[in-house]
């Protein structure tokens, strides 16, 4: 049996994105994959949260695409997480909605990996900075799979940006399709 | 003839003017400002006006209307409410204070049939002095407000029986009164009432909104007028008190639509017809009688009042009043009333009455209801500051609800404006003159009132003294710019929200820097904008973000344009200016966000 996906795009300008709109451009016509530009849908910062907590309900693996800004996420989708994952819902007593999902995050920064390093420009592992997702995961009861990440995206050739969304599009199909692949976990 | 009134009227007028303001400054109450004011002009004071009788028959109409607006303020609801009070305090009353003054009156040896006359009469108080003053000293909200207005509405009831008592107290000789069986009459008297209630429900609503669809004030005026007539008249036809039945007119249509317009349409009449009716019972105090007697009238006056004051205090205290409110309780409703001169003047012509003997009880009665207004004074200024005030006035019955908004205007955008209070548990008063649109939104639960918002006393009655903002919703720009100067000028602590037709308005709102205002195409142009801009493939987050620039850049210019609104020349080089800006501003914030996403790699 396949699982379902809920892929969602973050990206506050989806014309000036260049890398992670590939990649959401890859996603998007796969099978059993919900896709979903966050943007778009709440330009106004207006969240339907029901309704996004019914998609969550809906899907067994929820994947997130967004580029690193200021070593964290683009707002709407920090609002998301703070309207979306009620108490209740997602945590706390009788939230177990999303016991047992995947939680799939795929970033981009502009930093190459040399700029993660204890050397380097932001001195930590991007790992460090990602912390509060994992620990998202955590609470959740969602098991946390190692994140897909895109260096340097914003000097990333077009092929390599193309090389990147098939993988993340091949990343994606082995998580409806575990039967296939097995990876992460 | 027509000379004659001419000249009546302006000396009551004169009176009036005079008068009233005079004994207000002195603090003594404008009832008594009427009543001496009556008595200087009566025939025993510079003997201006001898038509005593007429004036007063023409006058009592006042109570009529001041009843007919008493109703208007007690839904059914709330009558139902006061139905204990009612018949428990205000039978109390009635027979309690009859029964006291029969008996002291068969003590000094008078006549069984007279005392039992004089103390019916006696028992009654004054609902047009009584309600006046609690008025002006903000009483009916209490709970001893309440009761004695309760015991009021009970004695109006009371006279039918009463009225209809003398007949059979009368000497064989004159008891040929208009025959008929009293089953026969009951029978007209419930069939009558159970019509008006049916009628009143089904008819009186549709009746004012078609005359309120016509647009034409003095018709809708003269039909509230005509509605208080032909109660009234109803009513005396079936041997009710006029003032009842303009009471149940009132009650009727309490909870209808109309009520704030039916009051300020009527609020004057009353005003004036009342303080007729108090000058002409200044008027016919009978200083004849008094100086033939002076003893036997004082006595009674005395006597009657501290009787009366004394039985209101038991049963204050059978009824368990609030301590504090006792005293004013007794004493407000403790003078005699209007109803006596009526109750006196049938049992004189009856028979029952000896000429001799009903004189100095009028007298008495009109001293009473003359002293009544000082008393209240005396009692408020000296005695009551020294009453502890422990509790306060507690629940109200009578009170009008208090919205914190009044919505004036209630089309297509007062409407959303209400409704998104209302879906956030805030009911606004609204104000409107479309009787459909009031009729439609009814049904959806609105609380909605027909009339000119820009009149002020239309805003009272809708509460706006109590009201913490209003929201000028109107579609035509000058009432609406004519209702903020006046609600400034009249209600200055209300916070003042204006729906804005076009730019010029926004200017002339600008001016009086009220607490808020918005265009009222604006936002949805600056919506449908991002729209078009989403259809042409922009994300629909940027066009929004877009759309909020423009908004921010425009406002700015709106502001500036306001400055130099006078100046022609400076107005076109400023036009010129702001779209050369917007453009640059444009460039300038896509610079900005290249710079903002730039450096990380
Ligand atoms: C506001 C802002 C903040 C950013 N913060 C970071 C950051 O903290 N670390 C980093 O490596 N890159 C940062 N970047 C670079 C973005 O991560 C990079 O432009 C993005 O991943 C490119 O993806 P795109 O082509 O889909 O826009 C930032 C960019 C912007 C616009």
């Amino acid at each position: 049996m396949s699982k379902q996906l809920y892929f969602l795009f973050v990206h506050p300008d989806r014309r000036r994105s260049h890398t992670n709109r590939t990649i959401f451009e890859h996603v998007r016509t796969l099978e059993n994959v919900t896709a979903v530009d966050l943007y778009e849908s709440y330009p106004g910062f207006h969240i339907d949260v029901a309704l996004e907590q019914r998609r969550l309900r809906e899907h067994d693996v929820v994947m997130i695409q967004h580029p690193i800004y200021w070593y964290s996420m683009p707002p709407l989708l920090k609002l998301w997480m703070d309207e979306v994952l009620e108490l209740g819902f997602a945590y706390g007593p009788g939230g177990t909605a999303l016991a047992g999902k995947a939680l799939q995050l795929s970033v981009t920064t502009g930093g190459g990996p040399e700029a993660y390093t204890a050397e380097g420009m932001h001195a930590h592992p991007l790992e460090t900075f990602l912390l509060p997702w994992a620990q998202t995961a955590q609470l959740c009861k969602m098991s946390w799979l190692p994140p897909l990440v895109l260096h340097s995206a914003r000097r990333a050739s077009e092929l390599e940006v193309q090389a990147h969304a098939e993988h993340v599009r091949a990343h994606a199909v082995s998580l409806i399709n575990p039967a296939f692949v097995r990876e992460g976990t | 003839m027509g000379h004659g009134i001419l000249r009546d009227a302006f000396i009551f007028l004169a009176t009036a003017v005079i008068a009233v303001p005079l004994f207000q400054r002195l603090g003594l109450g404008s009832v008594l400002g009427y009543l001496i004011g009556g008595l200087a002009i009566g025939p025993w004071g510079f003997g201006l006006i001898t038509s005593v009788e007429e004036s007063m028959h023409f006058s009592e109409f006042g109570v009529v209307l001041f009843l007919f607006l008493v109703g208007l303020e007690l839904e059914p609801k709330r009558l139902w409410a006061l139905r204990l009070p009612i018949f428990g305090m205000g039978s109390a009353q009635v027979l309690g204070c009859t029964a006291v003054f029969t008996l002291v009156g068969l003590a000094f040896g008078v006549d069984a049939r007279v005392a039992l006359v004089a103390a019916l009469g006696f028992a009654l108080s004054s609902t047009a002095i009584a309600l006046q003053v609690m008025k002006e000293k903000e009483w009916l909200p209490t709970q001893s407000g309440n009761a004695a207005f309760s015991i009021l509405l009970f004695q109006d009831i009371a006279v039918i029986p009463m009225l209809a008592l003398l007949p059979t107290l009368a000497p064989a000789s004159a008891a040929a009164t208009s025959g008929g069986s009293p089953w026969l009459s009951a029978l007209k008297v419930v069939g009558v009432l159970v019509g008006v209630v049916v009628a009143g429900r089904l008819l009186l609503r549709p009746l004012l909104r078609m005359v309120a669809a016509a647009h034409l004030r003095e018709v809708f005026t003269a039909l509230a007028l005509f509605l208080v007539v032909a109660m009234a008249g109803l009513m005396q036809s079936i041997e009710i008190s006029m003032g009842l039945g303009a009471f149940m007119a009132g009650v009727l249509l309490a909870d209808s639509e109309y009520r704030h317009a039916l009051e300020t349409d009527i609020e004057p009449f009353k005003g004036l017809l009342l303080g007729l009716f108090f000058m002409s019972v200044g008027m016919s105090i009978d200083v004849g009688a008094v100086k033939n007697s002076p003893l036997v009238v004082i006595g009674i006056v005395v006597g009657v009042t501290v009787l009366k004051i004394a039985v209101h205090t038991s049963i204050a205290r059978i009824f368990k009043l609030p301590e504090q409110q006792r005293p004013f309780f007794s004493l407000v409703i403790g003078q005699v009333g209007e109803f006596a001169f009526v109750l006196f003047a049938t049992a004189a012509a009856l028979g029952v009455l000896p000429t001799e003997a009903a004189a100095p009880l009028v007298a008495a009665s009109a001293i009473s209801m003359l002293l009544s207004p000082i008393a209240v004074t005396i009692f408020s200024r000296v005695i009551e500051p020294r009453l502890s005030r422990k509790d306060a006035p507690p629940a109200d019955l009578i009170e009008n609800e208090k919205p914190a908004v009044i919505i004036a205007g209630f089309g297509r955008f007062g409407q959303i404006v209400g409704r998104l209070l209302y879906a956030n548990g805030i009911t606004a008063t609204v104000l409107d003159h479309e009787p459909d649109q009031i009729e439609l939104l009814r049904r959806f639960g609105f609380k909605v009132y027909f009339g000119d918002a820009t009149r002020v006393d239309l805003l009272h009655a809708a509460g706006a003294a109590d009201a913490k903002v209003l929201v000028v919703a109107i579609d035509d720009v000058d009432a609406s710019l004519r209702l903020i100067d006046q609600a400034r000028h009249e209600f200055p602590h209300l916070a003042l929200y204006a729906r804005a037709r076009n730019l010029q308005h926004t200017y002339e709102l600008m001016d009086r820097s009220i607490a808020g205002h918005e265009r009222e195409t604006f936002e949805s142009s600056l919506r449908l904008g991002s729209r078009v801009l989403e259809g042409l493939g922009w994300p629909s987050h940027t066009a929004w973000r877009a759309a909020n620039r423009f908004r921010e850049h425009n406002l700015e210019m709106v502001r500036d344009l306001h400055q130099i609104r006078n100046d022609q020349a400076a107005l076109v080089a400023k036009a010129r200016q702001v779209r050369e800006d917007l453009t640059s501003m444009f460039e300038k914030e896509k610079e900005m966000r290249d710079k903002a996403s730039g450096g990380w790699d």
